[in-house]
């Protein structure tokens, strides 16, 4: 692949452009790339500069606190840690099987989520390229433009949000930490007014999101061999898979398929996630790298997410998303789909089932039931593994005889998709940009690999007066050779 | 509806982000003892484009949020919808949120303030820092005075901090 982009001989001779930030991505990433003197690349690295320690902020607290707790690692997708944090607590209050009633109500509020935070990368972040190109002006890629040029479409992905973040609200009965799922099972039943007012619009979003696919779709395909190229790497995939084979994203086992598509390890209880994956530390990352033991670092790196979730399952068990799934595998010949530009395709067949399942769930009665909770014998230690909107995402707990939580362990969806996020760069960096003059354009590429994953390079920290992007492109003594600055206003100055 | 929407926003697991989060719930207890009915609270990580669904209908808008590098304690403004670049994360701007109300709803956004109480360290974890305390403090004095204006002719010619100057100051 393009491993030999990760480290340059002789850095010290070479020119630096930085992209700092990356933007439109959650989190604060940087981008360094090494260039000679004919500007061929030498080195490409995405460097996640801010360090979480997420598991420091965990230690020492009451083991029930946690799903409240752990909403605050992240505002885009709080609900995801809720759950993990929620089920791996299950494990240490010794449930292994939540009431009917309780799991339905975990699984529409994880729908909502997906839903929500999907629409949100999708006509918020990824649009502005997609509709308009990758190099067009700057202050053309946003949201604004969309809402000018395509006000149907940048309005349908605000209400999608809106749908989303009302079935969160509905369920934890707060638009933001919620208490909704507590050890065991969950706080409140669904009231019939509550359902019903969910019901009343479930259809209308279907609508939006069957447009919303026909879009990503139509968009692909008008320049098919561009956006199959673009960023595109080979590797293996790896996620949560119903015990029948069908896509899951709140239970199931681990299932991970190579590049042609063989099944590496399948329905593995993902309680022993520690036997099958090892993480890797390098210098110039604060974020691991992991890998699978069985193939190891050079070979075992792999995809989570949407692509993931749609190459590696059997079928979907919705009628629209299935249909829309046969049809966007018959673009990988009969293997998987490997172009990281497909993310935002299967990202899209993922939000249609979402709103198909939202549909099912609220037309089932036991989602009204009232029977919330079940109780166990305490355990030492507890994991909890969901599918998040961006990858799977792994809470892992060991707590004392005092309720106190001695050791966290959180594997975080962009975590996995470290290398391949390198990969993607590195693809981009010698297909684009080897030997050209480099242009904001040009390393706006660069972004779109990155923002094909929707990333989450750090969790939720928010406050006005951060720095605009600068872009500098530096000689080997140190010298600005050129400079690009973007201002808050969108607008970018040499 | 309530006329008037007070929108603190910030992650309160991360040091003084927490100020719009903790600005909000202390208002809230402040103003417990003669409740109005024309006011309604809302809370949030961070600001996203949906937000501005909440705007419509409101007479007025304060954004409560904490501030990098804004002259302590805090400081007060009107705000005028701006395409800004959005560059950083998924969240937006309180100005960039309403030129997503202007274009959404293809009409101005109601008058709209952001009170920007001054900050000092974000990490995950941190406490809340004593000077953003103080600040805190300074920050709820001025907006009690603000929000118990009944016309809300004074919200544009009120001094913006200690420092007295009127009007609002650009970011």
């Amino acid at each position: 692949m393009y491993d030999h982009l990760e480290t340059a001989d002789h850095p010290e001779n070479l020119k630096r452009v930085v992209i700092d930030p990356v933007t439109r991505v959650e989190g604060h990433g940087k981008v360094t790339l090494l260039l000679d003197d004919d500007n061929h690349v030498r080195q490409a690295r995405l460097h996640i500069v801010e360090f979480r320690g997420f598991e420091r902020f965990i230690q020492g607290r009451p083991y029930w606190e946690l799903p409240v707790l752990v909403q605050r690692l992240c505002g885009i997708c709080p609900v995801s840690h809720h759950l993990a944090a929620a089920k791996a607590i299950d494990q240490v209050v010794g449930v292994d099987r939540l009431t009917p009633a309780a799991e339905k109500l975990r699984r529409l509020m994880h729908f909502g989520q997906f839903l929500q935070s999907h629409a949100l990368h999708f006509f918020h972040l990824a649009t502005p390229d997609l509709l308009f190109g990758f190099d067009s002006p700057a202050g053309r890629r946003n949201i604004f433009e969309v809402l000018k040029e395509y006000p149907d479409v940048g309005l349908e992905g605000v209400r999608m949000r809106k749908y989303g973040q009302e079935v969160i609200r509905l369920i934890s009965g707060k638009r933001i930490h919620g208490s909704a799922a507590i050890p065991g099972g969950m706080n409140k039943a669904l009231t019939v007014e509550e359902r019903d007012f969910l019901l009343q619009d479930i259809d209308t979003v279907l609508g939006w999101c069957r447009n919303a696919l026909a879009l990503i779709r139509r968009i692909y395909l008008a320049n098919r061999e561009h956006h199959e190229r673009f960023g595109l790497i080979r590797s293996n995939f790896m996620g949560l898979i119903r015990d029948d084979g069908a896509f899951e994203i709140y239970h199931g086992g681990l299932r991970a398929k190579d590049a042609s598509g063989r099944t590496i390890f399948d329905k593995l209880d993902y309680r022993g996630y520690t036997g099958i994956l090892r993480e890797e530390v390098r210098s110039w990352s604060y974020m691991k790298f992991p890998y699978l033991e069985a193939l190891g670092k050079d070979n075992g790196w792999y995809r989570v997410g949407p692509l993931a979730r749609i190459n590696n399952c059997d079928f979907m068990p919705t009628p629209l998303a299935e249909a829309a799934r046969q049809d966007f595998l018959a673009q990988g010949a009969g293997g998987p789909v490997h172009g990281s530009l497909a993310y935002h395709w299967a990202r899209m067949i993922e939000t249609l089932h979402c709103a198909e399942s939202i549909r099912d769930l609220l037309h089932d009665p036991e989602l009204l039931g009232t029977d919330l909770v079940v109780h166990g014998e305490r355990r030492p230690e507890g994991v909890g593994v969901i599918e998040a909107p961006r990858g799977t995402l792994f809470h892992h707990y060991q707590v004392d005889e005092n309720d106190l939580v001695t050791r966290a362990n959180l594997i975080v969806s962009t975590t996995h998709n470290n290398q391949a996020m390198n990969e993607s760069i590195r693809q981009v960096a010698a297909e684009y940009l080897d030997g050209q003059t480099i242009t904001e354009g040009l390393l706006n590429h660069i972004e779109v690999a990155i923002r094909a994953y929707d990333p989450c390079l750090s969790c939720a920290t928010h406050a006005l007066g951060k720095m605009p992007l600068v872009v500098e492109l530096m000689d080997a003594g140190g010298g600005m050779l050129d400079r690009l600055q973007k201002r808050a206003d969108g607008t970018v100055s040499r | 509806m309530a006329g008037l929407l007070i929108f603190g926003y910030g992650n309160p697991s991360r040091g003084d982000d927490a100020l719009g989060p903790l600005f909000l719930e202390a208002l809230q207890e402040r103003l417990a003892s003669s409740p109005r009915a024309d006011v309604e609270f809302l809370q949030d990580f961070q600001l996203q484009i949906e937000h501005a669904l909440d705007l419509a209908g409101r007479e007025r808008v304060l954004f409560v949020d904490a501030h990098l590098d804004c002259p302590p304690p805090f400081r007060f403004e009107r705000l005028v919808p701006l395409r800004d670049g959005s560059y950083t994360t998924h969240a937006v701007s309180p100005q960039a949120l309403l030129e997503v109300y202007r274009r959404l709803n293809r009409g101005e956004p109601p008058p709209s303030y952001l009170l920007s109480i001054r900050g000092e360290r974000f990490g995950l974890g941190d406490a809340l820092s004593r000077e953003a305390e103080s600040n805190l403090q300074s920050a709820l004095r001025f907006a009690e005075a603000l929000i118990s204006e009944t016309t809300g002719t004074g919200w544009d010619s009120r001094p913006s901090g200690p420092d007295q100057k009127y009007g609002f100051s650009l970011a």
